[in-house]
């Protein structure tokens, strides 16, 4: 999104989580932002699939099955652009920290597993920045599916990659689906830097990973305001 | 006799529009979950701008190649069942950026693709396109979007048979848009780029430059330039000639 321009300066962090579902990602980031706020530093919140006017379509498409995965992908594509167009550029140009419940990797991991070309995904989000901090909630399946799955009655037709045909049972098709989806991500934590927490241990102590881990590159004026351990 | 004749020459015909199946191409990485579809129809694109006379000539070209035995299927873009309303209400609220915008067209575009044109093509129909990934690019690139970026996001498009860009200046393309509406209209002026108060001379620029892109895409897809200046039938007799005679070369 940014190509022809480079001449901008960004003074706002950009910290983004990635994950299967159910791998506690979306509390773990909603503490971070309780926490950014609780010190008083300016923070912006933004989630997948999250913009006005674009969810409406995919919603409208998905209840009627009408995706395919290239519809899919470009959907979600114009909701992110939507979302990095209005709000995540330009409050990261001002300095906010930005905070994104799943970024471009999950369409890299999802888009590629549906059958998109992981050359033409990565060229359609070439327009994002990169995130300063990755976090990448490691779980094994079954740990997703007994947190996400287990008590519910039926799943939603594409979230458990019924799309794919991979198997006629849509609990045997989402295991198969995430798991796929978990070995696309692991392809990537080295080449795109992610930082992997383990998201089998304890809230508590993922939190305090992650927390350690932002004041890092929390900007030394928003820094000042971070009350350090035993201070 | 005259009738046995006559049925004859008929089925010397039909044998004649008879395509041969051949593969599907794309431009660029295409579509990794249909790569091997053979394809029996033919894909025709009639390019430019509004008021340039394109839906007259589709019209025209579909009743005449029905009239010679094919089935057609017309198509254009903002016609997707999935996206049509929504691109109309975003672009009524200026509430999209110029990313987002051309994100949504494409995903429109591959819904089109995937859901009508090529079926059409699969069950050998000749496909009739108001307007492909050319106008997309076009705007895109005036807009200030990277082209490399463009040209591979629409990587998924199906490579048309034949592509006819009707080439019309630009003073003579106002004067027909007043005949059609009493005023011009506003991205088709490209009033979202702040051309010129003036929007008389803000559509001039605004098409120029859209000429201008059509004429650098000219080689690398190969375009068919069409003097859109001349007369409708003129025009529509040359398009059809030049069909004809892919069609007859198949």
């Amino acid at each position: 999104m940014t190509e022809g321009r480079k001449d901008f300066s960004i003074d706002g962090k950009l910290i983004i989580v990635e994950g299967i579902d159910g791998s506690g990602k979306s509390t773990q980031i909603r503490l971070l932002e309780k926490w950014l706020r609780y010190i008083g530093i300016p923070v912006f919140f933004t989630e997948w699939n999250s913009s006005e006017q674009i969810k409406e379509i995919i919603s409208i498409g998905k209840k009627k099955n009408l995706l395919t995965p290239t519809t899919f992908s470009l959907l979600h594509a114009t909701d992110f652009a939507a979302r990095y167009e209005r709000n995540i550029f330009p409050l990261l140009r001002a300095g906010y920290v930005v905070l994104a419940d799943r970024y471009i990797y999950t369409a890299f991991a999802r888009d590629v597993v549906r059958g998109c070309s992981p050359e033409w995904v990565r060229n359609v989000y070439s327009l994002a920045v990169k995130p300063d901090i990755a976090f990448y909630f490691k779980v094994p399946v079954e740990v997703s599916f007994d947190r996400i799955v287990k008590n519910r009655p039926k799943l939603k037709y594409y979230e458990a990659g019924m799309d794919l045909n991979l198997s006629n049972d849509p609990y045997e098709s989402y295991r198969i689906f995430q798991g796929r989806i978990i070995d696309e991500y692991e392809s990537m934590v080295e080449p795109e830097g992610l930082t992997v927490i383990d998201g089998t241990k304890d809230i508590e102590e993922q939190q305090e990973l992650m927390r350690q881990k932002v004041k890092e590159i929390l900007p030394q004026q928003m820094h000042k305001n971070v009350p350090m351990p035993g201070s | 006799m005259c009738l046995c004749l006559e049925v004859e020459g008929m089925r010397q015909k039909q044998q004649k529009i008879r395509h041969n199946s051949h593969p599907i191409k794309y431009y660029g990485k295409g579509i990794p979950y249909v790569q091997d579809t053979e394809v029996k129809g033919r894909l025709i694109v009639i390019e430019g701008p509004d008021a340039s006379g394109r839906s007259t000539q589709i019209g025209m070209l579909t009743t005449k190649l029905e009239a010679d035995g094919h089935a057609v299927l017309n198509t254009g873009l903002r016609r997707s069942e999935l996206m049509g309303e929504g691109i109309m209400e975003a672009k009524e609220e200026h509430m999209l950026g110029r990313k987002t915008m051309s994100l949504f067209y494409a995903a429109d575009f591959a819904d089109r693709l995937e859901n009508k044109i090529l079926p059409a093509l699969r069950s050998g129909y000749i496909v009739l396109a108001d307007r492909y990934i050319y106008t997309l690019i076009a705007r895109a690139t005036v807009r200030g979007l990277n082209k490399r970026w463009s040209h591979q996001l629409f990587g998924f498009a199906i490579v048309p048979d034949l592509i006819f860009y009707l080439d019309v200046k630009a003073e003579e393309l106002v004067h027909r848009v007043f005949q059609k509406n009493t005023f011009l209209d506003y991205y088709e002026s490209g009033a979202d780029l702040g051309l010129s108060d003036d929007m008389y001379e803000s559509f001039i620029i605004y098409q120029r430059r859209m000429a201008k892109e059509f004429h650098n895409m000219q080689k690398r897809y190969n375009l068919t330039l069409i003097d859109g200046n001349k007369p409708i039938l003129e025009i529509n007799a040359e398009l059809q000639k030049r069909i004809e005679d892919f069609l007859n070369k198949q």
